[in-house]
């Protein structure tokens, strides 16, 4: 047993006040949960405590909430974890080292730590079509489909609805239309389902929602987020490559702008942000293409944009200052790596390869090459 | 008043089967749930979900390795019903867009599951439940004009009319507190199991037997609530489950002297006996001094190649990470029997019908019975999906005959008289409600378990009828309306001690050994005197006792070994 103080943002919307924040002092194994500690408080000392729980073990999705800023499960957090944290934190200046717990993010709070989900994040999941659309009548038996196509949409399925992706994801917080990690990785689940006969629709209906799949900015926050290794940002990325090689012209050019950002890397090494609007809007093919008109108007519109970043110094023109090389034979090894993703085009999924870090696996399943030679006693053995 | 021909109390699997049944049938339909209905405790359920579809199996094996696990208490008219129609439901699923796991052919693949002669487990990796769950809650929202979804609203009590039909429910809208009668011409009761009165449970903390005391309550029949099944591998302390699908998958079980126990005991199914059989043996192995000092055996998954693991036991590497520390493909993992499914529950018959008109079960909340004394691994989605369809298809033909009447709204001033009651009592005017609670676990995990006697079951009824009496002065601390779950942790507490009053006087009655029914004062099962179903219903002085024949088709009763 080990003592704990938890530091809870509170609200009870009868009370006429407004949120504040309670300690509740706890006594629990550092193996046993936030959650854990939230139902001792509960149990114990103030019955108002308010927070959705069922399963206690990371597959109801019912806790989601944030733990020292973090977004995630309250059952799947180790109370001993989040103290380390909080006095990691603590040590750099931010907060006394209690383990502060809050409410999920992007979604309005109703009492306590529990949140609207409906309004946001439900809503945005029916926006998505999510169910099946096949083509006619069933098979008199089951769909026949390639294996590894249900074990590549399972890593979806696998999401609980929990919302800590919603909670964390940035791109909402700037864009609250945002279609956002969750309900586009639902749609994921349809899209890469060879029984969905609307692909190319869904496809078409996400590229264009100008809250769509490329209002993602790649931040990581809802692959950190996610307690059941969804990693919704990668089913958004494979959304828009399946938008990419179906031909769909989404309007903001977000197919070509990723086209022309893999370009420019494999050419220079770093991005030149001066090549990345001309190449991305003209289809990489300089003097070849005729930009289309909407194109035009939208470098025009950008064009104050450029303007004061080139006087702030944060661009240069490539008249001005050229974009500098990489080092050495730095851009050869850029060159490797393009050839070695270009080889193996498996996607990262943990059904196949286990979880991060699992070298053997991967070795097992030819995804990594194998080790030259045991470096360690563990892998002599 | 919202009013529906069907009303479905509970969203798990068999709530949403038998929502869509009936909605099919072109009646309106209510779906009603305490929680958001993904949240629901079908999730739990990782192995799979069994069915004779395989050209090489037969229905009739399916039945007889249920009536054989069952130890003979399962009706086999209803066990028919469910092999018979598992092909044809597992089909349906595929249909709708579960992502069955395929053989290298593209097909439905299978594994190995306890108790069973042919490997007929359906799965999605090791989270069979949640994905089937959430492709009906997908079937829910595109269903939305003939479904009418109540989420996060509780059940109070159900609705009778003067003939003694079930008319309706009375909710109390979690979100904002207020009371609502509902009218309907029939209720569905989806509750799912019991769970919470034992500590430590497998089952989440909704499992607290709401169904069974609602219906038991107003006079319906429950059947079998002494077979109480104790899954045998479960986390030490947190209660946690690891999936039958491991030993499918080969895992061992080990005693603390390395030794592969279940020769001794079952030596031909060896880790894939039947549950209750092998939660014996590891209870009898820890309690004989061949167990952990921390009261557990070992499940050795290492066995298993970690591709396999990877693929297709991806949950259980993440509880025994998160939950346990330990890495599972490394390392065996410590684990001991743990309350985990209710076999008994609501008498009904295969269409899901009580004994009061009106009032259907299906699922955990429901013995139809088609578990008997003990359920085979991957039967209970089926047991949902079979009489939840069953159940939602005869209630809406029910809808369709009769006029029903309207509930009174006597119920509901009643019901709202009774929680102003709860929210009324001063603090310290008794004991807190979690007090109790956590006593009605410890009590029933130490005394109605694995191994029952006479002395320990009349303890614990006796600690029981004593709680009952302590519920009543229980106080609570929110005295608020919006969110108000103190006020339904003490309706809930109420439900939990039904369940556990009427599973001591079954235990208590049932003088022989079968099934989930392990008693050291009557080791052996007696076909003679107890190959028969006890029955409950409510008396003036608890439940009063009645017994009912086991149908038996074609398999006679035979000594059970594996």
């Amino acid at each position: 047993m080990a003592d704990y103080t938890i530091k809870v943002r509170r609200f009870q919307p009868e009370s006429g006040e407004g949120p504040y924040w309670e300690k509740f002092n706890v006594d629990l194994e550092p193996s046993l949960s936030v959650l854990d500690a939230l139902l001792q408080a509960k149990d114990r000392d103030d019955g108002s405590l308010s927070v959705r729980c069922s399963c206690r073990a990371a597959i109801c999705g019912s806790c989601g909430m944030k733990i020292n800023g973090q977004s995630g499960l309250g059952c799947k957090t180790q109370i001993g974890e989040a103290q380390e944290l909080a006095e990691k934190k603590a040590s750099v200046g931010s907060g006394d080292g209690t383990i502060v717990i809050e409410p999920m993010g992007n979604m309005p709070v109703i009492k306590d730590l529990i949140t609207d989900m409906e309004s946001t994040h439900w809503t945005k999941i029916r926006r998505v079509t999510p169910w099946l659309l096949p083509h006619g009548e069933p098979p008199e038996r089951e769909y026949v489909v390639e294996p590894e196509s249900m074990i590549d949409i399972t890593q979806s399925m696998a999401c609980i609805q929990c919302g800590a992706c919603v909670s964390s994801c940035l791109s909402m917080e700037a864009d609250p239309d945002f279609i956002g990690p969750a309900a586009l990785a639902k749609a994921y689940r349809f899209v890469g389902d060879p029984r969905d006969a609307e692909t190319k629709e869904r496809l078409h209906d996400l590229a264009h929602d100008p809250h769509g799949i490329y209002d993602c900015t790649h931040c990581f926050s809802c692959i950190d987020a996610c307690p059941k290794g969804v990693a919704p940002m990668d089913q958004i990325m494979r959304l828009r490559r399946k938008a990419g090689e179906e031909g769909i012209e989404d309007p903001n050019s977000g197919h070509h702008h990723e086209l022309a950002f893999v370009k420019i890397i494999e050419k220079k090494g770093t991005l030149d942000e001066v090549a990345l609007p001309r190449e991305s809007f003209t289809f990489g093919i300089k003097g070849k293409l005729k930009p289309s008109k909407r194109a035009i108007k939208e470098v025009i519109g950008a064009l104050p944009t450029i303007f004061r970043t080139i006087r702030r110094g944060k661009v240069r023109s490539k008249w001005i200052a050229p974009h500098h090389k990489l080092p050495g034979g730095a851009q050869d090894e850029v060159k490797a790596i393009y050839e070695h993703a270009e080889e193996h085009r498996e996607e990262f999924n943990l059904y196949i390869k286990g979880e991060e870090g699992d070298e053997e696996a991967a070795i097992a399943e030819g995804l990594e090459p194998p080790p030259h030679a045991p470096a360690s006693e563990e892998a002599a053995q | 008043m919202p009013t529906h021909d069907v009303l479905v109390i509970g969203a798990g699997l068999a709530g949403q089967r038998a929502a869509l049944a009936a909605a099919e049938q072109g009646v309106s339909v209510g779906i009603l749930s305490k929680v958001h209905p993904v949240r629901s405790h079908s999730n739990a359920a990782q192995g799979g979900i069994n069915a004779a579809l395989n050209p090489g199996d037969s229905w009739e094996s399916h039945a007889f390795d249920t009536v054989k696990g069952s130890d003979y208490l399962g009706d086999q008219d209803a066990i028919a019903v469910m092999c018979e129609e598992a092909p044809e439901e597992i089909l349906h699923l595929e249909h709708l867009g579960v992502t069955f796991h395929r053989n290298e052919e593209g097909k439905l693949g299978t594994r190995a599951f306890g108790g069973a002669s042919a490997a007929r487990t359906y799965y999605v990796a090791d989270i069979t439940g949640q994905a089937i769950m959430h492709v009906l809650y997908e079937q829910l929202m595109k269903h939305s004009d003939s479904v009418a979804r109540y989420e996060e609203w509780f059940c109070t009590a159900l609705a009778m009319d003067e003939q003694g039909e079930c008319c309706g429910v009375v909710t109390r809208n979690i979100a904002d507190g207020s009371m609502q009668l509902f009218s309907a011409k029939a209720v569905i009761l989806a509750c799912g199991g019991n769970g919470q009165a034992w500590k430590p449970t497998t089952n989440a903390l909704i499992c607290t037997g709401d169904g069974i005391s609602m219906a038991y309550r107003v006079g319906a029949k429950l059947m079998d609530m002494e077979m109480i099944q104790y899954h045998p591998t479960t986390l030490a302390g947190k209660g946690f489950l690891i999936t039958e699908g491991a030993r499918g998958e080969g895992a061992h079980l080990l005693n603390a002297k390395g030794e592969r126990f279940m020769e001794r005991y079952a030596p031909n199914k060896m880790e894939l006996a039947s549950r209750d059989v092998v939660s014996r043996a590891e209870q009898t192995e820890i309690n004989e001094g061949r167990g952990f000092p921390d009261g557990t055996v070992a499940l050795d998954i290492t066995v298993v190649p970690k591709k396999r693991i990877h693929e297709a036991l991806r949950e259980i590497v993440l509880v025994g990470r998160d939950f346990a520390g330990v890495d599972i493909t490394k390392e065996p993992i410590h684990i001991k029997p743990g309350n985990h499914y209710t076999m008994g529950g609501i008498k009904t018959d295969i269409d899901g019908r009580t004994n009061i008109p009106g009032l259907y079960a299906a699922g955990e909340t429901a013995c139809v019975s088609v578990h008997g004394g003990n359920r085979l691994g991957a039967n209970s989605l089926l047991d949902t999906l079979i009489f939840g369809r069953r159940s939602g298809a005869d209630a809406a033909g029910r809808a369709k005959r009769i006029e029903g009447s309207r509930p009174s709204r006597g119920a509901l001033e009643a019901e709202q008289a009774s929680i102003d009651e709860i929210a009324a009592r001063e603090k310290g005017s008794g004991r807190r409600v979690s007090e109790i609670k956590q006593e009605l676990g410890t009590t029933m995990d130490a005394k109605v378990a694995v191994f029952r006697d006479e002395a320990g079951i009349q303890e614990a009824l006796e600690i029981v009828r004593r709680l009952k009496e302590e519920a009543k002065s229980a106080y609570i601390d929110d005295k608020g309306n919006i969110f108000n779950q103190d006020i339904l942790g003490a309706i809930e507490l109420g439900y939990m001690l039904d369940n556990a009053e009427c599973t001591c006087v079954a235990a208590l009655e049932r003088k022989e050994s079968r099934g989930a029914q392990y008693r050291t004062d009557f080791p052996e099962r007696n076909d003679e005197e107890w190959l028969k179903h006890i029955d409950l219903q409510q008396g003036d002085d608890g439940p009063e006792i009645s017994y009912s024949e086991v149908t038996i088709t074609q398999w006679q009763p035979e000594a059970r070994t594996y």
